[in-house]
């Protein structure tokens, strides 16, 4: 064969097309990318490439959405996209001819009757009918059961059932099925409950109680076969939790949320203790037990109370006046006169917790130039997503790992 | 690139463009495959039809709740070996024969390369997948009692399945070619449905797929019904001799299609506010 062939530009421009719409790609997927179009898997043809990148750069069906959209952005409308494209495809053109072995008797006489000037023209003819891309969905380059190149050498074998139709990747990546499995939109109580998993840990402490079948058997090895007995203590969860809930005003929209999360929480059973509380807009001297503001605790008592390892997220919008935030006696409608400004009190939150973590449930492009701004120098800040929610509870368990490592 | 062997799918077994991508591209690029999509769609007959199409055998592993890491490599009979050792019964001290080599110790060491199923590994411990990330990548482990190393002879094709709801960790997902099964478009679920109850009344079908598809569309479900509930609700009407349904709040055997409570209270909802509007 001849030189190695170079990948072309695109693929890297559309990769980091790919990473500013969130796809977690790097150089990983475009060494697998590029060795996958060396192989030809893409059979020259962009729809060939559109199932070829996805299989390899999407790792989750939460990205697929989002893949479908950089794809659509990188390909469709823009004329110049088209020129640079039609360069592109026709120098993997240039390779099909490599392939020909692969062509039946018939189809090689038919590859070879064209020479390559005229391939070209078929090329962009096709190309501007690819345009219009509402009359001539089956017309595609590559997909076209006439061309030499795509997919002709396989429709020969004759099993394509119920083939992917004649959508081409383009409308299938207009059609956005996948819509709903992005993992920036839904979170359901599974998925909650799935997310603070993570936050699981054990230990073993207490008693001996539980029989340690492996190093009974071991020990009984060694001890020439004559029973020897070791007990253990049992493994148990060891994650305290306090969970800080935002409810009321501007939180009102996301009440239904907020109670799949706290049934979510409330029925993991991973945790050794789970205390949930309620504050409006930020928390002041005082949070509440109960959603309706009865039961009051100090927060300088609960601090008190639970030492530094018990991990902490609040979930709020905060998104309040300014003056709520930052002014002595700002807190609004709890009857809290208070001295000390709401961001004292995140601050003193911060420090007392080891772990710590801020969920917020607007979404993130609405963060910019609001009192949001300054609770997240405060506090790591997630949002209340599916993905937001994972990394959120990732980065609580974070410091355990740092910790352990070190010692 | 004519020894890689290329997928096209069976007789027997339905692909699309998809599909055939990732196949191959795992084929090519002999990373393995992690098929994922809501239960029902044909995860596990996939790896049927690929150890099918290429020829091979197929080794499956089902991955339960409580199967770690170590079970697909190899177990350690040391129960049997203490056993023996009191009773005397054969030689003790060949542990040899007390390695009992697991499905992916198998595919390791078959001659002949074979497609190794690895199902439904969401089941087991959120970290399990991490465990078997090294004998995945380098196709070899040691069992650590005799020293012995079994390496792969032939890379075997690995396929692995996964429910679309659960999360597996980042560096097992980044060493997989991805794939996700759609859930069946209108045309192949009336074919799925034929398959299950042949011959079934035209009309019925349609009015049956019409209340399906328009169930599954509707928001605020947390279950969405899926193939099987399908193919179990048609089977009771068939029974019942009904000859038409209507979405409505009287739909026939509701429960067998949505099977909570929340849901069927979202049903109704959505049902009675789409009467309201038409009025």
């Amino acid at each position: 064969m001849s030189e190695p062939r170079k990948v072309p530009p695109m693929f890297l421009s559309f990769l980091y097309r790919l990473r500013k719409h969130d796809v977690p790609v790097g150089a990983q997927e475009a060494i697998s990318l590029s060795k996958a179009l060396m192989a030809g898997l893409h059979d020259s043809s962009l729809d060939g490439f559109y199932y070829v990148a996805r299989a390899l750069c999407v790792h989750r069906e939460g990205h697929l959405d989002a893949f479908d959209q950089a794809f659509l952005a990188e390909f469709k409308g823009v004329e110049g996209e088209h020129i640079r494209l039609k360069e592109e495809l026709l120098e993997w053109l240039k390779d099909a001819k490599v392939r020909l072995d692969e062509l039946s008797p018939q189809e090689r006489e038919l590859a070879e009757s064209l020479d390559l000037e005229e391939l070209k023209k078929l090329f962009e003819q096709r190309l501007a009918e690819q345009k219009e891309r509402h009359d001539g969905g089956n017309k595609w380059i590559g997909t076209a059961g006439t061309s030499p190149f795509g997919r002709a050498g396989k429709g020969r074998e004759g099993i394509r059932v119920g083939a992917g139709g004649n959508k081409s990747a383009l409308q299938s990546a207009d059609a956005r099925q996948y819509r709903p499995y992005r993992s920036d939109l839904t979170l359901d109580i599974r998925q909650m409950e799935m997310a603070l998993r993570r936050l699981r840990a054990f230990i073993r402490e207490g008693a001996d109680e539980e029989l340690d079948l492996d190093r009974t058997i071991s020990e009984t090895a060694k001890n020439a076969g004559e029973l020897e007995v070791v007990t253990r203590p049992p493994s148990r969860p060891n994650t305290r939790v306090i969970l800080m809930m935002d409810v009321g005003g501007s939180m009102d929209p996301h009440a239904d949320m907020m109670s799949r999360l706290f049934s979510a929480a409330k029925r993991a059973s991973h945790f050794k203790e789970l205390r949930t509380y309620y504050f409006h807009n930020c928390v002041y001297g005082r949070v509440f037990k109960t959603e309706k503001f009865d039961e009051p605790i100090w927060v300088n008592d609960l601090l008190h109370e639970c030492g530094r390892h018990y991990k902490l997220v609040l979930v709020g919008d905060a998104l309040m006046a300014p003056y709520e935030l930052f002014r002595q006696g700002g807190a609004m409608g709890v009857n809290d006169r208070n001295v000390v400004p709401g961001i004292q009190w995140l601050m003193n939150l911060q420090q007392h917790f080891r772990d710590s973590v801020w969920m917020n449930p607007e979404p993130r492009n609405y963060w910019e130039g609001t009192t949001i701004d300054a609770v997240r120098q405060v506090f790591e800040m997630f949002p209340m997503t599916l993905e937001g929610l994972s990394q959120g509870m990732a980065h609580l368990t974070k410091g355990r790992h740092a910790r352990r490592s070190a010692a | 690139m004519s020894d890689t062997p290329s997928f096209h799918g069976t007789s027997s077994y339905l692909t699309n463009e998809a599909l055939e991508a990732s196949v191959n591209c795992a084929l090519v690029l002999q990373k393995p495959l992690l098929v994922r999509g809501e239960p029902g769609t044909g995860k596990t007959l996939l790896a049927e039809a690929v150890a099918e199409a290429l020829n091979t055998k197929l080794i499956t592993w089902h991955v339960k709740s409580t199967t770690r890491a170590q079970e697909g490599l190899y177990h350690y009979d040391t129960v049997q070996r203490l056993y023996d050792s009191r009773f005397g019964d054969g030689d003790v001290k060949d542990i040899r024969r007390y390695i009992r080599l697991g499905p992916m110790g198998e595919a390791f060491k078959s001659e002949q390369r074979v497609v190794l199923l690895i199902d439904e590994v969401d089941k087991a411990d959120l970290e399990f997948p991490n465990d078997l990330l090294h004998e995945l990548d380098r196709m070899r482990f040691k069992i650590n009692e005799t020293g012995d190393e079994i390496v792969a002879k032939q890379r075997p094709v690995v396929i692995i399945t996964s429910n679309a709801e659960k999360e597996l960790p980042d560096a097992f997902l980044r060493r997989c070619v991805f794939h996700f099964i759609d859930f069946p478009d209108r045309d192949l679920m009336s074919r799925i449905v034929e398959v299950h109850h042949e011959g079934l009344n035209e009309a019925l079908l349609k009015q049956a797929m019409d209340a399906f598809y328009a169930i599954r569309n509707m928001q605020r479900l947390r279950k969405r019904p899926s193939t099987s509930e399908l193919v179990d609700w048609i089977a009771m009407l068939k029974n019942m001799g009904l000859g038409d349904v209507k979405l409505d709040k009287n739909l026939p055997f509701l429960g067998t299609l949505l099977k909570k409570e929340q849901d069927l209270a979202a049903y109704a909802d959505q049902v009675a506010g789409g009467a309201r509007w038409r009025s």
